[in-house]
């Protein structure tokens, strides 16, 4: 029996006390073990930021790299072996800024990964700049006079890209963010995961409190449909992008590496790398 | 009988041209000819003049000539903008419908040949190619058979009966120039060939069979000039081998996710021309710092921005020797053959993964997109080398303990395990890190962390770090390269001999980390070094200078008008600079 204590290690966080990316820790934690996989078997690939440092508190196999390059690390790692669960992590600087290339193109691609972001609606390791995800008039360093950019809304981008599985969660309501991990990473294809996440030092806006009294749980509404896209869109835009839970998914559409002409079934890191001479000579016809 | 031909076709882009040298050149290579081909050709995709210049030999040949003898004009342009490489007893073949004009100046002789007619009277002015194809066999006195094969092999799908028009153009085609040459029929007839089959391919085909047979099955890849052919190759190839080519969103996601594949344990690799490169930098950095093996293959073409995107130019190598912020090692590999560029590529892989580190195949425009005659390749030649990787099982290791991934070597090799492994879990960071993988910012750490990573450059198993071509113990002059201008300094090296200046020729294959003890003495043992490279500021002169010092001896000797060095055009320049008072 696997339990998220296998998934701890010894290394103490770096993170403020109250930081909401503790909780996502926990969750991912509580999730893996759910699964019933092993600490082995998991990789958590984070880019650079504050939560970027999550890949190192987990005890499985975790790659930081650089920042905003989370995802096509992720990807690639997948690629070489498909038995592998995947997850991707970082802020929403990483994610929605410097990195939104790859966010939208890693949705539109649908490798089989997950990919949570601890969104904080701000830069928290280089000390409170604005992020993608700051309101329009937050007064950050970087912003004195209010930020004058309206809010990125990572919902309805992820659902207009084309999204398998979008979903958002609330870090301090752990229950319902390991559930969605969990769903995440049992989804056959790209499942994005937006949480907030707060930051306790440099965004004085929102805050646990003003989350709790801002967020409408999705399981609330009665009827909601999370496989209709158009259901899913109106209901985000309705609330202005804060509702948690499972906004959408698609079970139906096959992930990437369904859809891979030729991809080996054996994960490609356990196959003979040698071509046969029989290979050589007929590849060097075509040439002759 | 001729020893050498130079032939060269032109028109506008989109009009035929590439299939006209393509189908000249596949029969001669079937001959056993050794061919060298060079492509001209603009950034548009339909209209500009192109041209496709083809050496033919009986013996090895690595570089088109100054000089040309058969010229083939579908248009005015094609005779205005290369008439002046034609010799006094060269031929133009030009098309009637044009009406073209010879040039005053032109010493050649004109035929002009009713191309676009002959073809049209055959059913379709698209076989104009085919008649041009035929008037250049008798020119050469070649039986129209000898273009059966390739003939079939373009039109078979389309039926007997277009084959057998295509070829009824090339029989025509020959019969009507016959009429015209009358004693010159078979002026240019070439000596036979040995028969032998080889490869005719670009240095990009050569690069992406040998990334293949290196056994890489996933390339991750954007497209640019003079690249894409390396992906477009492998994503008809990787799919029988159970991988594929991603075409990524950027050169950063490319380079990312080739480090992903390599964390993975497969072997990954990106290819990009310098615009790209640029891009890759700070992922070059994450693959040195974090130790995972990293091919990228950096075809050159003329800088800095945009530049010169079609054109050839050797001004990335200092980007490539010294990009990315702080301190990796990280090797540096410029094939300058298509035999090289194969097995150089196997190489590349072998030492990204035994040294846990990145690795440049720097290529150029001229070796990636020209397109040459190539030995077959050896299978048993091909190695696969995976250093320090341990698949197996690994060691119960105490409960949370990490495997020591980065653990300080005496070769600074590190034992390397991959995702998935039963007690092998370890972090990796670009943040620098402990023998475990955990950030550490404790002084005598990080020296020992960097001393470890540098160390590795003193174990690059590499093979023939520099081609040699050294016939005299005592040289007036060394001459020196990388990549492609190859070519060009092997054809001058016996001319000059020939006249007397005792010449050596040094090529260099491993850039870096640089074989400085063997250039030394290759360096003694010259008066003057004469460094032959495709750029303004002499990169490689620089490098040499400062792995070597030698700066009274070092000369740099450079082109960067985008065209690649002529036999003849560099043996005048060399000479120019060893009677202006060197030597
Ligand atoms: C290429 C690059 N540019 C800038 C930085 C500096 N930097 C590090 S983290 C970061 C933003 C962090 O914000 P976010 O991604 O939201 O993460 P958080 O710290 O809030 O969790 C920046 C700008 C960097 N490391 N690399
Ligand atoms: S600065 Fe903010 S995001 Fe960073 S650890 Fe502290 S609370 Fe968390
Ligand atoms: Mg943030």
């Amino acid at each position: 029996m696997v339990t998220f204590k296998d998934f701890r290690n010894n290394v103490k966080p770096n993170w403020c006390p109250g930081c909401g990316d503790f909780s996502v820790q926990a969750a991912i934690q509580r999730a893996a073990a759910n699964l019933e996989i092993q600490p082995h078997e998991l990789a958590v690939i984070s880019g650079i930021g504050c939560s970027g440092r999550i890949s190192g508190y987990i005890n499985s196999y975790g790659l930081h790299g650089i920042h905003g390059r989370a995802l096509p690390i992720a990807q690639g790692l997948k690629m070489a072996n498909r038995n592998l669960k995947v997850i991707a992590s970082g802020g929403d600087g990483d994610g929605f800024a410097i990195g939104m290339g790859h966010t939208i193109h890693s949705i539109r691609r649908n490798v089989d990964i997950t990919y949570i972001v601890m969104d904080n609606q701000i830069y928290g390791l280089t000390k409170g700049q604005t992020s993608p995800r700051s309101a329009a008039g937050f007064v950050t360093k970087s912003t004195p006079g209010g930020a004058i950019e309206p809010s990125l809304k990572p919902l309805e981008v992820a659902l207009s890209a084309g999204a398998t599985f979008v979903a958002q969660s609330f870090s301090t309501d752990l229950k319902e963010l390991t559930a969605i991990i969990e769903a995440g990473m049992n989804h056959n294809g790209f499942a994005f995961i937006n949480v907030f996440s707060p930051c306790v030092t440099y965004n004085k806006i929102n805050t646990y409190d003003w989350f709790k009294e801002n967020i409408t749980k999705l399981s609330s509404i009665e009827g909601y449909d999370s496989t209709n896209r158009a259901q899913a869109m109106a209901t985000v835009m309705e609330h202005e992008g804060l509702v948690t839970g499972i906004i959408y998914q698609d079970e139906e559409t096959p992930s990437y590496q369904n859809l891979v002409n030729g991809y080996s079934e054996e994960p490609l890191n356990q196959q003979e790398m040698m071509i046969e001479e029989k290979d050589l000579q007929e590849l060097m016809k075509e040439f002759m | 009988m001729l020893h050498q031909l130079s032939w060269k076709v032109g028109g506008q882009q989109g009009e035929g041209i590439e299939s006209t040298g393509e189908i000249f050149s596949t029969a001669m290579n079937r001959l056993g000819y050794h061919l060298y081909g060079y492509r001209h050709f603009s950034s548009r995709i339909k209209g500009g003049h192109t041209n496709n210049k083809i050496n033919v030999r009986t013996s090895v040949v690595h570089t088109i000539p100054d000089d040309l003898d058969i010229l083939v004009a579908f248009d005015q342009e094609t005779i205005d903008v290369n008439y002046k490489e034609l010799t006094s007893e060269g031929v133009i073949l030009a098309d009637a419908k044009f009406k073209p004009v010879k040039p005053e100046d032109c010493p050649a002789t004109l035929y002009v040949v009713p191309f676009t007619e002959v073809a049209a009277e055959l059913g379709t002015t698209l076989m104009k190619n085919m008649v041009a194809i035929g008037a250049t066999a008798a020119l050469l006195n070649l039986e129209d058979e000898v273009f059966q094969s390739v003939v079939d092999e373009i039109f078979g799908r389309k039926g007997e009966t277009v084959v057998q028009k295509n070829m009824t153009a090339i029989a025509q085609g020959h019969e009507l120039m016959n009429g015209m040459l009358g004693d010159n029929i078979g002026k240019f007839e070439l000596e036979p060939a040995d028969g032998k089959h080889r490869l005719f391919m670009i240095g990009n085909e050569a690069i992406a069979l040998g990334a293949l047979a290196a056994g890489t099955r996933i390339m991750a890849a954007y497209p640019i000039t003079p690249a894409s052919e390396i992906m477009e190759y492998l994503i008809k190839k990787l799919p029988k081998f159970g991988g594929t080519v991603i075409q990524t969103e950027d050169e950063i996601a490319a380079a990312t996710m080739a480090i992903g594949a390599n964390y993975g344990g497969i072997r990954s690799f990106t290819a990009s021309a310098g615009p790209g490169l640029s891009l890759m930098m700070e992922a070059i950095g994450l693959s040195g710092m974090t130790e995972q093996p990293l091919v990228i293959v950096d075809t050159q073409r003329g800088g800095p921005s945009t530049g010169l995107p079609t054109k050839q130019e050797q001004s990335d190598l200092m980007a490539m020797l010294y990009g990315t912020h702080g301190e990796i090692p990280k090797v540096v590999i410029a094939p300058s053959t298509g035999e090289e560029a194969f097995y150089d590529t196997i190489q590349a892989f072998n030492i990204a993964e035994e040294l846990q580190l990145p690795v440049i195949l720097l290529s150029d425009l001229q070796l990636s997109l020209g397109k040459q005659t190539v030995e077959p390749f050896d299978y048993s030649k091909i190695e696969i080398r995976r250093g320090k990787l341990e698949l197996g099982e690994l060691p119960e290791a105490e409960d949370k303990a990490y495997f020591k991934r980065f653990e300080v070597t005496e070769d600074g090799v590190s034992t390397r395990v991959v995702p998935g492994q039963k007690h092998g879990i370890h972090h990796v960071t670009g943040v620098e890190h402990d023998e475990t993988g955990k950030p550490s910012e404790a002084a005598g750490n990080r020296k020992a962390q960097m001393d470890k990573r540098f160390r590795k450059l003193d174990h690059v198993n590499f093979n023939m770090p520099v081609f040699k071509n050294t016939p005299h113990e005592e040289a007036d002059v060394l001459l020196v390269g990388f990549n492609s201008t190859k070519g060009a300094i092997e054809e001058i090296q016996p001319m000059l001999n020939e006249e007397g200046i005792k010449t050596n020729h040094a090529h260099i294959r491993l850039i870096h980390p640089f074989p400085a003890v063997e250039m030394k003495e290759l360096i003694d043992n010259a008066k003057k070094v004469i460094v032959v490279e495709n750029n303004a500021t002499g990169q490689l002169a620089n490098v040499m200078k400062m792995n070597i010092g030698a700066h009274d001896k070092i000369i740099s000797l450079v082109k960067y008008d985008g065209t690649p060095f002529l036999p003849k055009e560099l043996l005048g320049r060399v000479k120019e600079l060893l009677t202006d008072g060197n030597i």
